[in-house]
Order: C-alpha cells, then structure tokens, then sequence
C-alpha cells in the first residue's frame, strides 16, 4: 500500500570514476584534445567535497524518513548523528563559518535548521506528538532566527544575517517555480506531517527533483531546465575549498560561481 | 570448523523468481527441545515445523521437518490517531518451555505481543443428547433415552489459538522480546523502553528502562535488542545504536536505568570514519546456553564478551570486513542499516551469523577457524556436501571465488537458528527457509 522509498540513484560508490566521468562530460562538449589528458589523471575528491556529499546525501534521507509509513527511529537516529557529525566538524575546521560569512549564508543556516527540523519532526512523529505549527514555520523562523540559529548550532559561531536578505531567501522559492526545490520538498513534508495522509507521499515523490541529486550535474555546473534547488547554490560552496587542492575543476567552479551569483542576486 | 561437514537438508518455500514481499522470513526460531521449527514472516503469519521421527526403514532422512501448523499471527492495524500504519510483520518469535500437552510461543509484530497455544486435537466427542452429528440442536421433546457421550478417535488436527494478547504498551516499535528463566515473566523492548510483563496479566505492564530523553531533540543513542540471562531470572541485557551493551539487576530498583554492568569497546582511533557509529550499532545481542558470555552482532563483526569483563570483547570474529571500504556505497543504499543476527551452538563452541549473497558464516570459537556457507537454490539436492565459498577481495580472483563487486546484495541472510544440542541449522534466506544437518556417516 505505500511506496517503499526510492533511494536516488548516488554516484558515490566509486569516486574515482565519478569525479573524471564529470569532468569528461564537461570537457566533451568542446575541447576534444584535452580530454585525453584529462582522462588520464584519476583525481579523487577533495575530503571537503566527499564530506559535503555525504551531508547531502544523509539530509536526502532523513527527508525520505518522512515519506515512509512510520520512520525506523533506529536508522533515523543514526543518520541524525552523522549529520550532527560531519556538521560539527566542518564548523570546527572552519568550512562552516567560511560558508556564513558569505552573502547568501542564509541558506546553509537553513539548512542546518532543517536538518534539526526533519530530525525533531520524525522523532515526534514516532512519538505521536502533533508537530505544531509547521505551516508558520517561516513566519517563526523569521521571528526567531538568532534564537533558532545558536539552539541547532551549538558549536557554530552565531551569525547574525541580515533580516531583510533572509526574507529574501524564504520568498525566493515562491515566485520562481524551478527554484528552491529543496524548499518546496520541505513544505511538502511539513504539509505531510500535519495531514500525515498517505496519498501525499507519492506527491512527494512525483515533485522531487531527481537531477538535483546528480552529483556529476553539481560538479559540471549545468543542471537540466535550470532547476538549480537551495542544495544546489549550496553545493558550490564546497567548491571554493575544492579549489585549492584540485585545481582540475577550476572552470566548473567558475561557472558554479556565476550561478551562485545569479541566485543571490535575484 | 572442518570437523563438521554441513549437507542440505530441506529447503521450504517457494521457487518462483519473484518475491512476494509477504512471504519475506522475518524471524526463526527452534523451540527448546528442537523438535518444533517457528517461522514468522512480513505477512503476519507463522508457520511451525515439527520434526519427524526418525524411522529405521529410512534412516537416512534423520528427522525431517514437515508443516505442522500454519496460522496468521498479526494482521496489518491502522493507527487512527498517528494516521500510521501498524505493519503485520513478525519480529520475533520466542517459545516458552513445554509444561504440559500444549505448545505455546510468543509472536510480535511492532507494537503488540500474542501468546499462542498449539495443541493437537486428535480425538471427537461423539453422542451427544442435545444435538446431533451436525450439531443442529435437537427438539428437546423429541429426546427419549439419555446416553453418555464418547471419545472416538479422529484425524489429527493442529489448532492455534491466541491466548492472550498484550498490547498498547508501546509507542515505539518492539525489536525484541525475552522469555524469562522464571516462565511466569517476560520483556518486550522497543526503541526506548523494555516492559516486564506476567504471562497471565494483559491490561498491565511494568516498565523496567526508560532511555527517552525528556527533550525528544536530545535523542542520540535507542535500544536495539534486550535478552534474559537464561539462568538468573533478575538479571537482563540490553544493547545499543552505539555499541554498547548494558547488563541491569532488577533487583535493585523497579527502574533499571542505572546498569549495573556496562560492556563497550574502546574506539580504533585508525579506523574512525563518518560511518563508524552506524557500523558500531548492535543489531542482536544472545546469553550463551550456559550464561557466562553475551555474542554481540555489529554491521561488520560478531562479538562475544565475558560477563565479567566490560572494556573490551574477549573474542571479535570478521564477518565480512571487505565491505569496510564500501561503507559509502552501502550507506546510499541503506543496507548498512541491515540488522544481522546471530547464534550460538548447543556447546556455545560455535556461532553463527549471516551475510549477503545469501552467505552465511559459522566461527569455530576453539579451533578458532571458520567457514562462510551459501544458501542458495544450486546446492540444493538432497544431503549434498556444503562447499565452503570465499570472497576475493582484490588481485587474482580464483576459479572459485567470487568478487566482491558481484556479491549480490539483496540477498540477505538476516535471521537463522540452531537446534539446541544437534547440528541442524535453519537459515532464512529472503522467502526461502533451509535447513542443514551435519554428515551422516
């Protein structure tokens, strides 16, 4: 009667082959002489980037906690704390902070609070409790940022974000369609949690965007009808970090920039 | 473990390629003689092998289990007020000794437990003065002379009846279950909190350990499995999403929240990876028939500890450590999140665990060798010899090894049994259910 859940498709069993299969796709569009040598050099990831993909890829499934019939608070758990792991971690050796401090910071807090959310949400759930007020969740979130970002991030130094930019940030997802998917799955899941009906389950499934969890898609920096989510701004900013030890990407990372760019503006 | 030669014995269920999920083996249990062989599955029903008795006119079919008793345990429930779904699935099984004619056993699925009586049938009441054979009631008035009814002897027939049904005493889902050495108690433990309950009293429950933070964000650590000592009705284990084992006496507070033992392992600081506490997690925890040690079952590695001595395993057997560098690809598609489980022998000499590509592996714990074993479709005909199998894990592969790239991974072998004093085991593989017996010369 329910969907067992769909685990995207990760191409992270082998890195090696992800990280060239990237950059020889990049490359084929144009310069056919350097993909030769290209090919030839096997990088492997970054720590940083590994590490980001795993958080990305844990928040997928804390999301897909909520779309089964009732979460196993075991796994639940256990995913929780790998979050909460690779988070304090980049928080201490100061990826976190490097990614407030930039303009669009906001998100990533988001981020980290969604993360708390999610995690709060399926254990309530499993609990009974009626998960209050999620549909103001916004309005809230606004009201009480600076509370709500020093309670998720005890280990993170408190950023005091422009309130204006974050509003920003909230009613970005609205107007333009393609964007914000991630956003747009989170509403879905709260709107879940409140209806807690099965049928919004497969709305879940039918609106999320599989392209976004293409990792060679992030690391190409093109993404198919633009649908650049929230992760996917986000994703880049493990780039910057990339950069210094791969130097192989740097005209990905360019081009990742620029879009990154566009978002903040817009 | 050479000494002994596994050969096929049976193998139940069926052949078809594709799997109906409800008839996915969820748990299996041998009762404690060994004669009768429980299964439960993912549709709520349970199915009881009983074991033949061996004939001289066929000596070489040693006891083979045939269906006894098939009935539907749990049925799927809905929660009204969670808009939840309350699966059927049988977690676990546990049999209570036989005290008289009956067999009764324990089944639970998520969030109820059922005791259920087994009892044969083979005589029918016959002659009865108020109704007939077809049991219509006779006209009162039409009844001229009285007779006795008789006992005449009828086909044998094998009835299940729930005897009790002990619910609503978990908000979380039930992962184990315990019958005590008193018979008059047992636990049922879910992801929070262990319940004691007396077999004759429904509508009531004690409960033992609450882990339940009062903060539900501060979660970070639930129960995963919990067992009885098998000799000293006071004392019970319980194991942890984060290795770690504590042993509690009930008979210093109502509450056990204070362990009285705590069994963990000190962290390889070499091998620490962001999939090191998912891989710590204990998935099944077993006393040993004789009550000194406790086997505990981790992602990639089977322990046994002594009760005695709490900082570290005394023994740590690989199950398959060639996984340890595809940790990530095994986290993307959960299967790192599988719950093994694990055996002993009758002697506590041997343990036994499964594995994937419908592998399983057994640990000599004296001669310190060991064997990994397949159950599968090919090695099936009658009391043939189990070839041991081996995985390669780079370099040259040999003819008869198998990669690990090729290992199958939807074919788990998550619950097996072993009869409690012969070498005869029963191997859970997806819907398939093997038995193995040892050579016989």
């Amino acid at each position: 009667m329910f969907l067992t859940p769909v685990v995207p498709h990760w191409p992270f069993y082998n890195l090696d082959t992800m990280f060239v299969r990237g950059l020889k796709r990049k490359c084929f569009d144009g310069e056919e002489d350097i993909e030769g040598t290209l090919a030839g050099i096997k990088a492997i990831p970054s720590y940083n980037l590994q590490r980001q993909s795993l958080l990305d890829m844990s928040l997928v499934k804390l999301q897909l906690c909520h779309m089964l019939v009732e979460p196993n608070l075991c796994r639940s758990v256990l995913i929780a704390n790998t979050v909460r792991q690779i988070q304090e971690e980049m928080t201490q050796d100061g990826t976190w902070q490097m990614i407030n401090t930039q303009s669009t910071g906001q998100a990533s807090l988001d981020r980290l609070v969604s993360t708390d959310i999610l995690c709060r949400s399926s254990r309530e759930q499993a609990e009974g409790k009626h998960v209050p007020g999620y549909t103001t969740f916004n309005k809230d979130f606004e009201g009480d940022q600076a509370q709500d970002s020093s309670e998720t991030m005890s280990t993170a130094p408190s950023v005091q974000v422009p309130r204006n930019l974050q509003s920003n940030v909230w009613e970005m997802e609205n107007p333009q369609e393609n964007k914000g998917n991630f956003q747009k799955s989170l509403d879905q899941i709260f709107e879940t949690l409140e209806n807690k009906s099965p049928n919004s389950v497969e709305d879940l499934f039918s609106e999320v965007d599989n392209s976004y969890y293409d990792l060679d898609t992030m690391l190409t920096g093109m993404m198919s009808n633009s649908k650049m989510g929230h992760c996917d701004g986000l994703e880049t900013f493990s780039s910057p970090t990339a950069t210094a030890s791969n130097s192989n990407c740097k005209s990905d990372l360019n081009e990742l920039d620029h879009i990154v760019e566009i978002l903040v503006e817009s | 473990m050479q000494d002994v030669l596994w050969c096929f014995s049976q193998v139940k269920g069926t052949i078809d390629i594709g799997v109906t999920e409800a008839d996915i083996i969820s748990t299996v249990e041998f009762n404690h003689t060994g004669e009768l062989l429980a299964t439960g599955d993912k549709g709520g029903r349970v199915v009881i092998f009983q074991r033949e008795q061996e004939s001289k006119n066929q000596p070489h079919r040693r006891g083979e289990y045939n269906v006894y008793s098939t009935f539907q345990s749990h049925e799927p429930e809905f929660d009204y007020l969670k808009s939840l779904e309350i699966e059927e699935k049988i977690n676990k099984i546990r049999w209570l000794p036989q005290q008289n004619a009956a067999y009764f056993l324990l089944s639970t699925n998520d969030k109820t437990v059922k005791l259920w009586k087994v009892s044969e049938r083979d005589k029918r009441p016959e002659g009865y003065n108020l109704k007939d054979e077809d049991g219509r009631l006779r006209d009162p008035s039409m009844i001229t002379m009285l007779r006795v009814p008789v006992l005449r002897p009828m086909d044998l027939m094998v009835e299940a009846t729930p005897r009790r049904v002990f619910a609503n005493a978990h908000t979380y889902h039930i992962n184990s279950i315990s019958v005590n050495s008193d018979y008059e108690t047992y636990m049922s433990a879910d992801d929070l909190r262990i319940n004691l309950w007396n077999f004759e009293i429904t509508n009531q429950s004690f409960n033992i350990v609450d882990i339940k933070p009062a903060n539900m964000e501060e979660l970070t650590e639930v129960i995963t499995a919990a067992e009885f000592h098998p000799h000293h009705c006071n004392t019970f284990v319980y194991s942890s999403s984060k290795g770690t084992i504590r042993l509690c006496d009930m008979r210093t507070s109502a509450l056990c929240d204070r362990h009285a033992k705590f069994f963990e392992e000190p962290e390889d600081p070499s091998n620490r990876s962001f999939f090191s506490e998912i891989i710590s997690s204990i998935s099944d925890v077993k006393f040993s028939h004789s009550g000194r040690y406790i086997m505990t079952r981790d992602y990639l590695t089977v322990k046994v500890w002594d009760l005695n001595m709490e900082n570290r395993p005394i023994e740590t057997y690989q199950v398959h450590d060639y996984l340890r560098s595809k940790l990530c690809s095994l986290y993307e598609n959960d299967c790192i999140f599988d719950k093994f489980e694990c055996v002993w022998n009758g002697s506590d000499s041997v343990i036994m665990t499964g594995s994937y590509n419908n592998f399983f592996r057994m640990f000599d714990r004296n001669t310190k060798r060991d064997v990994t074993l397949e159950a599968s479709r090919e090695n099936s005909k009658p009391r043939a010899i189990l070839k041991p199998r081996k995985v390669c894990v780079g370099g040259k592969r040999r003819k008869d090894e198998i990669s690990v790239d090729s290992l199958d991974f939807s074919k788990k072998i998550l619950h097996t049994a072993w009869h409690p004093s012969e070498n005869i085991i029963a191997v859970a593989a997806t819907n398939n259910l093997y038995i193995f017996q040892d050579k016989v010369n």
